[in-house]
């Protein structure tokens, strides 16, 4: 029985406009809203795995395509939506014991969930409008959930944040706004169709500058990268995998990747710009993050290198594709769908490893209370458990073989060659020596070495932060394993023919 | 915070009756005249806060408290969503589908009336339900502002 | 031409918003910017000799059987309006959060000078 679309995002939004009720009844009634929490995301975890592969397209209240708005769920947003879902579900679970530092709890839930009703609306929508409202309701959950502890630096953080994101949000809705005067209508595949047939003018360029602009800035892509170092470490651990794991990656590449391939279609300008944008990315990410002493900060600038991997990937794929033009034979066409593939690749492994990582610097920190390298060592005895999750995270990515990440970027390397462009196969091989030497700092200073004296009673953390880390290292493990061809061509291979299908695969939804 | 003098609390305490009921006038008829759910609530939390600023703020707290509207806001929030589920229960699986006018009120003898429409009245009442709760909270919430605790931390 | 005004005030929100340091000073220059997309939005709907797209009694005895066809050859696009009832309650939630971490900080801080909260380097 296929499931209707708007069920994906009236699970949380529902469940989280249920939990204040629950949680004015006193102790029982906190933990009865933890509980519902809890079994809100492992639902929607269980319905995400079940429908990948599917491609439906739902109208809401049986309104015809060009009136109403339609959810559509297709090879890309069926990946995405793993991707959230299981990173959604580890955090929540994570969340229960590391968030009892905090007070408030059933306010920090209500809003979790918010995000991930936006997150799922952001990668079902069908219609322009719908993702910026969407988009609106994660950014907004996203930002007070930055600030939730309400000390000084969560303050400050949340306030950038704050600041740079909205101006983002209007950069994308006056695209939106030039977008609906250029070609009436609001639905992405009528606007497809429309610009095929007209063609681009100065409107529809600038538009198209301006969202690369406002998704950029929610992707954190260098020049619009300011808020990030200053959010990510400043926000509670489960939150920071949130939005290190998913929120950029939904609202920045997903979104930027479904307006520039399947509405606008790519052009050999756009596709050098997301190149650009991706190489400056990785380096200037990778140069920072050795420099850090503050370990959630330097993983907050590894994410920032590691986004530029995924945009250079699908920069270079749409590269290939504008570049032959008209006459494009399959060969050109493997070269593409193969750097498309590293690129979405890197977005799920990435998606998995670094919300492990930050799951794992937030054990470390409740048991230690410090986020300095230089005040922490030795912890390997006495955190067995967290040691080994976080090994297994820092092998993955940087890319040793038989964790997922080497796969992912093994795959660019041999994309770049193939195409030609040996200069950026060597960046980013070099950017992945740069990514060892941050990712050894991290374990010989916080696990190895002496334990100094402040730390002598640190115990391992409770149970229930165990199970996450314990999922998601399997996760790194079996995620090689995607791969293989049958796995490949149910879950990898129908979001990369969304991509390389670009604007006809929009149209063919109108028919 | 404290009230306001004399004749600012007789005359609120009589305007603020005709301003609620503008409010529910323009949220009920949100589906014939310009307004509707989001417009009527902001009216009918105007109401609110002209009694919190004409008496103070704890008199209104005792009005509507904090608990009671944090409530009331998750409520309208339920509704709308019930009426959304109910289109998928009653309609053969479409969300938001106007159930109630394509069963009951199909046919052109029903246009322009108070009841007509379908589910678009329901809809626009909880809305207008939780955006009035949820402006008063704000509103309620940021006057909690003491500017004698922030002097206190700079010494 | 009135929308070239309009992206005049768009940038003059972005200028507000960038090089001013009081927070609420920036808080303000956001609100600007909103202002100024919402505006455009409107009024690209908008037909010179147009009417307000709501239908009346009057409408309907006056046009015969005819109501939809009259309602398209005069009205302005009510489109962007609903849009901007949607953007503009998007607005408010947004602001609400703004002015509340502003008196956050200032509770804590004891300014609104971003120059003087700035602990967090590198």
């Amino acid at each position: 029985m296929s499931i209707p679309l708007p069920v994906f995002v009236a699970i949380p939004l529902v469940t989280a406009f249920l939990l204040p009720i629950f949680g004015s009844f006193g102790k029982k009634g906190k933990a009865a809203a933890t509980l519902l929490a809890n079994l809100a995301t492992v639902g929607l975890l269980v319905i995400c795995v079940g429908s990948v592969g599917q491609s439906r397209v739902y109208e809401v209240g049986r309104w015809p395509i060009p009136l109403g708005i339609n959810l559509v769920l297709d090879g890309l947003s069926s990946l995405m939506l793993l991707a959230v879902s299981i990173v959604a579900a580890a955090a929540m679970l994570f969340g229960v014991k590391y968030m009892e530092q905090y007070t408030a709890k059933p306010k920090y839930l209500s809003l979790f969930l918010l995000m991930l009703a936006g997150l799922v609306g952001v990668t079902l929508s069908g219609d322009i409008f719908n993702l910026f409202v969407f988009l609106e309701i994660a950014s907004i959950a996203s930002y007070a959930l930055v600030g939730f502890g309400c000390g000084h630096e969560e303050l400050e953080a949340s306030f950038k944040y704050m600041v740079l994101g909205s101006i983002g949000s209007l950069f994308v809705l006056f695209g939106i706004a030039l977008v609906y005067g250029n070609t009436g209508s609001l639905n992405m595949a009528y606007i497809a169709k429309a610009i095929a047939g007209t063609g681009m003018n100065v409107g529809l360029g600038f538009a198209l500058a301006l969202f690369i602009a406002g998704f950029g800035l929610k992707a954190a892509l260098v020049p619009f990268h300011a808020w990030l170092p200053d959010a990510h470490p400043s926000a509670p651990a489960p939150i920071s995998a949130m939005l290190s794991g998913v929120l950029i990656k939904v609202l920045g590449i997903y979104a930027l990747a479904r307006i520039v391939f399947n509405v606008f279609g790519i052009t050999t300008a756009v596709g050098w710009i997301l190149v650009v944008l991706g190489l400056l990315s990785m380096v200037v990410g990778a140069f920072m993050a050795i420099g850090q002493w503050d370990l959630k900060r330097l993983l907050a600038y590894s994410s920032i290198s590691q986004i530029g991997y995924v945009v250079l990937g699908i920069g270079l794929g749409g590269l290939i594709i504008a570049q032959a033009g008209d006459r494009l034979d399959p060969q050109h066409l493997t070269w593409a769908s193969l750097a498309i593939l590293g690129g979405l690749f890197h977005l799920i492994n990435h998606a998995v490893y670094k919300s492990l990582l930050f799951l794992t610097s937030g054990s470390v920190q409740m048991a230690t209370g410090t986020r300095q390298l230089k005040e922490m060592g030795g912890l390997a005895e006495r955190m067995p458990v967290t040691r080994a999750a976080c090994t297994v995270a820092s092998a993955s990515i940087v890319g040793i073989p038989p964790f997922s990440g080497f796969w992912s970027k093994l795959i660019l390397v041999i994309a770049a060659v193939q195409a030609g462009f040996y200069w950026i196969a060597a960046i980013i091989v070099f950017v992945s020596l740069c990514t060892l030497i941050m990712y050894l700092k991290v374990q010989r200073y916080v696990f190895l070495g002496e334990l100094p004296e402040k730390l002598q009673q640190v115990k391992e953390s409770p149970c229930s932060m165990l199970v996450p880390l314990v999922f998601l290292a399997c996760l790194c493990v079996l995620m090689g394993l995607l791969l293989v061809p049958s796995m490949k061509d149910n879950i990898l291979a129908p979001a990369v023919k969304v991509l390389t299908d670009g604007v006809t695969y929009s149209m063919s939804l109108i028919n | 915070m404290h009230g306001m003098t004399v004749i600012v609390k007789t005359i609120s305490s009589w305007v603020k009756l005709l301003i609620f009921l503008f409010g529910i006038y323009i949220v009920i008829f949100g589906h014939l005249t310009p307004g509707g759910g989001f417009a009527g609530g902001v009216i009918l939390a105007a109401s609110y806060i002209l009694l919190m600023l004409a008496f103070g703020r704890e008199f209104a707290e005792e009005n509507l408290s904090l608990g009671w509207a944090s409530k009331l806001d998750c409520a309208g929030a339920l509704l709308f969503a019930a009426i959304a589920l109910c289109g998928l229960f009653y309609g053969g699986g479409y969300f938001f589908w106007n159930f109630i006018q394509h069963r009951y009120l199909a046919g052109p003898g029903h246009a322009l009336k108070l009841v007509s429409a379908g589910t678009i009245p329901l809809a626009n009442i909880a809305i207008g339900l939780k955006v009035m709760a949820s402006l008063f909270l704000v509103t309620l919430v940021l006057s909690t502002f003491r500017p004698d605790r922030s002097a206190k931390e700079k010494e | 031409m009135a929308y070239a005004l309009c992206f005049l005030l768009f940038m003059i929100g972005l200028y507000c918003a960038a090089v001013k340091k009081n927070m609420v000073k920036i808080v303000i220059g956001i609100m600007i910017m909103e202002y100024a997309v919402n505006l455009f939005l409107i009024m690209l709907g908008y037909r010179s000799g147009g009417q307000a797209p709501i239908v009346g009694r009057g409408d309907i005895a006056g046009a015969g059987g005819k109501v939809l066809d009259s309602f398209i050859n005069t009205s302005v696009d009510p489109l962007p309006q609903a849009l901007v009832l949607t953007t503009i309650v998007i607005s408010l939630g947004s602001l609400a959060l703004m002015i509340s971490i502003c008196i956050r900080t200032y509770e804590k801080y004891g300014t609104f000078d971003i120059t003087e909260i700035r602990r967090l380097k590198g």
